[in-house]
């Protein structure tokens, strides 16, 4: 069972591995002609004014909280899906009740204005 | 232990077997995407390097390895580096759990879908880590953009599959093509349509591709996360998008279109007709299809805004497929033929 799971391994390694490669290569095969300029983070030819790392939109952050809870909803979802047809009907309305739930819920964000992006 | 190292490194050449057509797939399918969008506005598109262009793909990898790679001053180095292969490595690994034939899968776990969901959603994180590290604001906002869009539509995604996951009763790739045996109209595009187009749609973009390319905007903020990147650094992120694209295509032919399955089955004459064609072929096909809609979108539609593409991914898509999901339930409890007798 858990060598199955042996190649994944091998394979993730050796996604890295031709992440790294071509990076190693691309340093030693290509030129350095480092410059103040050239290093300059770009802005359409302006000089850089400002820190980069700027306030940003809160509805950025709202969109990943949201993502969080949805997301853990569907994980939730995934073990009933593969099995709800042999369980019976206890099965069918207890999901059904976990799905009104996120409706409501869903419908609550929506009137609070979460998901207006205007 | 012999036997292990052996082992071993036949995984690593069966890996390699799939990773290297890849590469290769990536490199024909940049120069099949502006071919086709070229003819498909009246123009030629590359025709110079080699006869009839075919080499221009090599000469774009060979330009990419002899650029400087930059890295900008106020950049954070570490972090900086390590962007394009976090972008990298998940689009590879996650070929893993691909069945492309009955018995050609490198590794068939039982939680194949699990699997491929989470390394797919691992890839934000190398757009993230390079829209923070590259320190300029270009970047920083696309980075924001195509995070927020990222893990928008994989909602709407994970609840497509969730419909999947339902009909097959499986996590398992290769059960899941099984359970959609007996011909085109048994295939899950059918009795799965609506989950079948959010999931298409979710997937172009999820790969950040047009019209959903809001964080390139070439016009606004030039290239979005990797606008800093040159050289073979930037080829990587590249290598990365077309990589996670013709995965999301594979994906769609197995979950909707039934992988590796004869699209001939049940029809008398042409099944026995067809019978000796290999099903990586039926799925090379199929995949193939959705590949050429990535290119033929992009040639047709304008770009979305970003409050549509909120928009649509979570007033549309949503609401969609919950009601879906309820409808699929009820037909699965009734035994609705002929998909669920």
């Amino acid at each position: 069972m858990i060598a199955n799971y042996l190649p994944i391994l091998l394979f993730i390694m050796l996604g890295i591995l031709f992440g790294v490669v071509p990076l190693v290569l691309g340093f030693i095969l290509g030129p350095r002609h480092p410059s103040a300029e050239k290093n300059s983070p770009y802005e359409c030819g302006f000089e850089a004014f400002e820190d980069a790392r700027m306030p940003f939109d809160v509805r950025f952050y709202l969109v990943a909280i949201l993502f969080i809870i949805f997301d853990l909803e569907i994980a939730f979802l995934f073990p009933w899906a593969i099995v709800f047809d042999s369980m019976g009907a206890a099965a069918f309305w207890g999901m059904m009740i976990f799905l009104g739930l996120l409706v409501i819920g869903f419908i609550y964000e929506w009137k609070k204005g979460a998901l207006e992006w205007e | 232990m012999h036997e292990m190292i052996l082992t071993t490194l036949w995984t690593v050449v069966k890996i390699l077997c799939v990773v290297l057509p890849l590469f290769g797939a990536v490199a024909y399918l940049t120069f099949a995407e502006r071919k086709i969008i070229a003819y498909m506005q009246a123009r030629l598109g590359p025709n110079r390097v080699g006869p009839k262009g075919w080499l221009q793909p090599i000469a774009d990898v060979m330009k990419m390895f002899f650029k400087e790679v930059i890295i900008p001053t106020n950049a954070n180095r570490y972090l900086f580096l390590l962007a394009p292969i976090f972008a990298l490595a998940p689009a590879l690994a996650a070929w893993a759990v691909i069945p492309f034939s009955a018995t050609m899968v490198i590794a068939n776990i039982n939680a194949g879908v699990l699997y491929v969901l989470t390394i797919t959603s691992l890839g934000v994180y190398g757009i993230i880590i390079a829209g923070w590290a590259s320190n300029s604001k270009y970047a920083f906002l696309g980075a924001l953009r195509s995070s927020a869009q990222i893990i928008s539509y994989e909602i709407a995604m994970g609840f497509a599959l969730v419909g999947v996951l339902m009909a097959a009763g499986s996590l398992n790739l290769n059960q899941i093509i099984t359970a959609q045996q007996g011909g085109i109209i048994h295939w899950y595009w059918l009795p799965l349509f609506p989950l079948f187009i959010v999931h298409w749609i979710s997937a172009v973009a999820e790969t950040n591709r047009s019209p959903f390319d809001l964080a390139e905007g070439e016009s606004e903020i030039v290239a979005g996360f990797h606008v800093e990147y040159a050289g073979i650094s930037f080829g990587l992120f590249f290598l990365a998008e077309y990589a996670n694209m013709i995965l999301m295509a594979f994906l769609a032919a197995i979950f909707y279109l039934g992988g590796w399955l004869s699209p001939f089955q049940g029809i008398p004459v042409l099944e026995e007709f067809f019978a000796f064609v290999p099903g990586i072929v039926w799925l090379f096909i199929k995949a193939g299809f959705f590949i050429f809609l990535y290119l033929w979108f992009r040639a047709t539609f304008p770009r979305y805004r970003y409050d549509q593409l909120m928009r649509l991914g979570w007033k549309v898509f949503i609401p969609v497929t919950i009601v879906w999901l309820v409808v699929l339930a009820v037909a699965i409890k009734l035994d609705l033929g002929p998909w669920f007798a």
